[in-house]
């Protein structure tokens, strides 16, 4: 496959976004009939690579060649009629249509200037029974499950003669059964000639279709490799930025030295299973405890954290906070048991962005400043003065929006928004994400006051650094199952990487 | 024209941006229609105009106050005009004792005031029971009630009008207290009432922050549905009230009448009073002025000789206006 040029070659692409560098001299090269992975933390660029590559984003400078000629897309049309298609998660298809025509949208086959229904139904069918699905193309495409709904938007690519087929996250909606007939249409494309970009947070998954895979990290190319010539814990060095002969242990974060744990278990949730993302997960925090919970990306980390939290139900499994069986129907339940949940997407689920710093400050402890329904302004305010004082705060007043304040400010604030109700447990979902350096410093070091006064954390992190360093006790997940319960003596970066590249669920008889 | 541009150095006159527009438009613009009424509307300044204008805005702007609530918390409420023919429907058959005997008529009154109002609640609390129970968006859920509301309240009174003679009852429309109509007492009350618990109490906030982000808002711990309920309970109480003076005023209740099309003079003077209709904002002052606005534009336009399919015109106008200047500012 090698003796061909590249059916596709980027070359020393860069993108800003508001001066932000996303992409900084990335390249990105596929062979014809490949199956090539994709893959990187948040934030690496894998997404705005492919963004480019379709015509949804333009490029700063660089260079992309598709198929022997130069391009550059302006539109995804444009990036589909040259034979480049994209399967998204989300898939974006006309659910109230027949099955034929989600195929044939856009170039059906027609006669006298009219559909021709039956020659379009019969090769769509000819061309689903190729993927060996056998079903009645007449139907409306939502009568049909998820994997079906994917195996449709293939077909259309195929029916638009792509060279290049791009799959974001396929597997993540699809069941056991369903991801291998999934890998079976994914060879057939490759035995057609076809090439394939598979993006992935599943180490398990690359190793079983793709060929070769590329590592993005921080907007830079960081590794090509064949697949069968790199090892999960290589790969996941790269994708974290990390040297495996020289796991050092430097002081990078600040997080410091002693911990005050106690022997009192303030929550523990066992064997929880929750949705598709949280298959078997175990952990527990006691006070004075920072417990990181670590894993890749789609690992299920955010998805334990709510259904800890009750913002999602839980399907099996226990949670015990304090020694008694607990069950969450709303966050409510679980804020007035004195836990607190600091969410990773700051916008969509943390701020009120038309709301001042003062209302967003104390959203959560509004009802214990309230008598028969008004608001005790006067203490109201004395908390916000004092916690913009105490988190050093920077905003012009606590009337100004939050919408106005930096990330880090804003993340102050909704940390200010649980401290202030003095919890006993506090879960921060990605706590330094997207915060400048000095910010950042800032939070890390109010968590450990927190935990050194006797608060429980639970930090959910993708920086190995505030996990190693940071934490006293790590839980590593992967694929939706506890695989490691690191004590603070085993927390090693070796440790933590080994079990989220092919940790097996081995939890010892703590939580029976 | 020259030596205008000269002096610019010494005066240096700007034209106030979008935002001090979205700010004190809403001023600006009744300042101007008062202005320009005191020129050229006879008979302007008497204090017969003022009511006549108050008493027609009251009950428009009492179901507005009700839908900048709902507004306010992300949802939008259609029901109301035939909420309001639901109250108005029901109160005639309370004290003109056709449903049981009572005592005297002011314990007829006294029932015909608040029983209708607490069914108009109770058929809102419907709408918000649709919306948080079967997640049905609300310009759909409360469609529903838009559409049988008005055939409820017409079985009530078997499609006839019913036309009564109860001064007792029909003070809340015509009667005055210390020379100023009663429903516009009533109004101010509402208002001022909405101003307060938007400001001041926690169901306020709660509002505002569930219109503003519905995710970080139960995540911090704020009971979503309960407050949605509550919100579309609170603009059915609104329509029942208005409803009730509507009939008053007329002393007659006709269910194909009352409150016909007053969804949509709400949700105007909602609109150019300055509220997000995407949420978070609750500007009841805003309300206060749009409604004021809209009927001072219609009232300017009929005392001067235009005809009032004109004065839609300009109606809509005004709206475009007010949702442009929004855009320009949130953008």
């Amino acid at each position: 496959m090698s003796n061909l040029s590249p059916l596709l070659r980027m070359e020393a692409i860069d993108k800003h976004f508001n001066g932000v560098a996303a992409l900084t001299k990335a390249d990105f090269q596929i062979a014809r009939g490949e199956v090539h992975a994709l893959v990187g933390q948040n934030g690496a660029g894998k997404s705005t690579m492919i963004k480019i590559l379709t015509g949804a984003y333009r490029k700063d400078s660089g260079e992309i060649t598709f198929d022997g000629k130069r391009v550059e897309f302006a539109s995804p049309e444009e990036a589909q009629n040259s034979g480049i298609a994209t399967i998204y998660q989300e898939i974006n298809l006309i659910p109230y249509r027949s099955v034929a025509e989600n195929i044939f949208l856009g170039h059906a086959p027609q006669q006298f200037g009219f559909l021709d229904w039956s020659r379009m139904n019969h090769e769509a069918k000819e061309l689903l029974r190729r993927f060996d699905i056998r079903i009645d193309v007449r139907e409306p495409l939502f009568a049909y499950n998820t994997a079906i709904q994917q195996m449709v938007a293939i077909a259309r690519a195929v029916s638009f003669k792509a060279k290049l087929v791009i799959m974001d996250e396929p597997t993540s909606s699809l069941a056991d059964h369903e991801v291998d007939t999934l890998y079976g249409v994914i060879s057939q494309l490759r035995d057609a000639g076809l090439s394939v970009v598979f993006v992935s947070h599943k180490l398990d998954e690359l190793y079983k279709v793709c060929d070769r895979v590329t590592v993005m990290r921080d907007g830079h190319t960081i590794a090509t490799s064949e697949m069968t010539k790199i090892t999960k814990l290589e790969l996941v060095a790269a994708m974290l930025g990390r040297d495996i002969q020289t796991v050092r242990r430097e002081g990078q974060t600040s997080f410091y030295g002693t911990s005050h744990v106690t022997d009192y278990t303030l929550i523990k949730a066992k064997r929880l299973q929750a949705g598709t993302k949280v298959k078997d997960v175990s952990l527990a925090v006691r006070a004075g405890e920072i417990v990181g919970l670590a894993g890749l990306l789609g690992s299920g980390r955010t998805e334990v954290a709510k259904a800890i939290f009750g913002a999602d139900q839980i399907d099996a499994g226990t949670i015990t906070v304090a020694g008694n069986p607990v069950r969450f129907r709303e966050p409510i339940d679980a804020i007035n048991l004195g836990i607190g949940f600091c969410s990773e997407d700051r916008k969509v689920e943390g701020i009120i962005p038309e709301m001042s710093v003062r209302d967003n400050l104390t959203l959560a402890i509004l009802p214990r400043l309230t008598r028969s329904g008004i608001v005790d302004e006067v203490r109201q305010r004395e908390i916000v003065n004092r916690f913009i004082k105490r988190l050093g705060i920077k905003t012009s007043g606590p009337e100004q929006k939050i919408k106005e304040l930096s990330g880090g400010n804003q993340q102050k604030v909704l940390l200010a928004r649980w401290l202030c109700m003095e919890p006993r447990l506090i879960i921060l979902d990605e706590p330094t994400r997207g915060i400048d350096v000095g910010g950042k410093a800032d939070i890390q070091m109010l968590i450990r006051e927190l935990a050194d006064a006797g608060l429980g954390v639970l930090m959910i992190s993708s920086e190995l650094e505030e996990i190693i360093e940071g934490c006293d006790h790590a839980f590593v997940l992967r694929d939706g199952r506890t695989v490691a319960d690191l004590q603070r003596d085993a927390l090693s970066e070796i440790a933590v990487m080994t079990a989220m590249a092919q940790g097996e669920s081995t939890l010892d008889g703590r939580f029976e | 024209m020259a030596a205008l541009n000269k002096s610019a150095d010494a005066f240096e006159f700007k034209l106030p941006s979008v935002s001090w527009f979205s700010r004190y438009g809403n001023i600006v613009a009744l300042v101007i229609l008062i202005l320009f009424n005191l020129l050229f509307t006879p008979n302007f300044a008497t204090w017969q105009t003022l009511n006549i204008n108050l008493t027609q805005v009251s009950t428009i702007l009492i179901v507005a106050i009700g839908m900048t609530v709902v507004i306010g918390s992300g949802g939008i409420d259609l029901s109301v005009g035939s909420l309001m023919a639901i109250a108005g429907a029901i109160a005639p058959l309370i004290f003109l004792n056709n449903i049981v005997q009572l005592p005297n008529i002011y314990v007829g009154v006294a029932l015909a005031f608040t029983i209708p109002v607490l069914l108009a609640g109770l058929f809102g609390l419907f709408n918000g029971w649709l919306i948080t129970r079967y997640k049905v968006q609300p310009i759909v859920a409360t469609l529903i009630l838009f559409i049988a509301g008005r055939g409820i309240a017409q079985s009530f009174t078997d499609s006839n009008q019913v036309i009564f003679t109860t001064p007792e009852f029909q003070f809340i429309g015509l009667g005055r207290l210390f020379g100023i109509p009663v429903q516009v007492i009533i109004m101010c009350v509402i208002v001022a009432t909405a101003v307060w618990s938007v400001g001041r109490t926690i169901f306020g906030k709660h509002l505002l922050a569930v219109g503003g982000n519905e995710a970080a808002a139960r995540l911090a711990g704020i009971q979503v549905d309960r407050i949605k309920r509550r919100v579309y309970f609170i603009s059915g109480i609104c329509s029942g009230i208005a409803g009730l003076i509507v009939i008053a005023r007329n002393s007659a209740a006709d269910s194909n009448l009352v409150g016909l099309g007053v969804e949509l003079d709400a949700i105007a003077a909602v609109a150019v009073g300055g509220t997000l209709l995407t949420g978070g904002r609750a500007n009841v002052l805003g309300t206060l002025m749009g409604a004021l606005i809209i009927q001072l534009v219609r009232f300017t336009l009929l005392a001067n000789g235009v005809p009032d399919a004109a004065a839609l015109v300009v109606k809509a106008g005004l709206i475009v206006l007010a949702v442009w200047l929004q855009r320009r500012v949130s953008a």
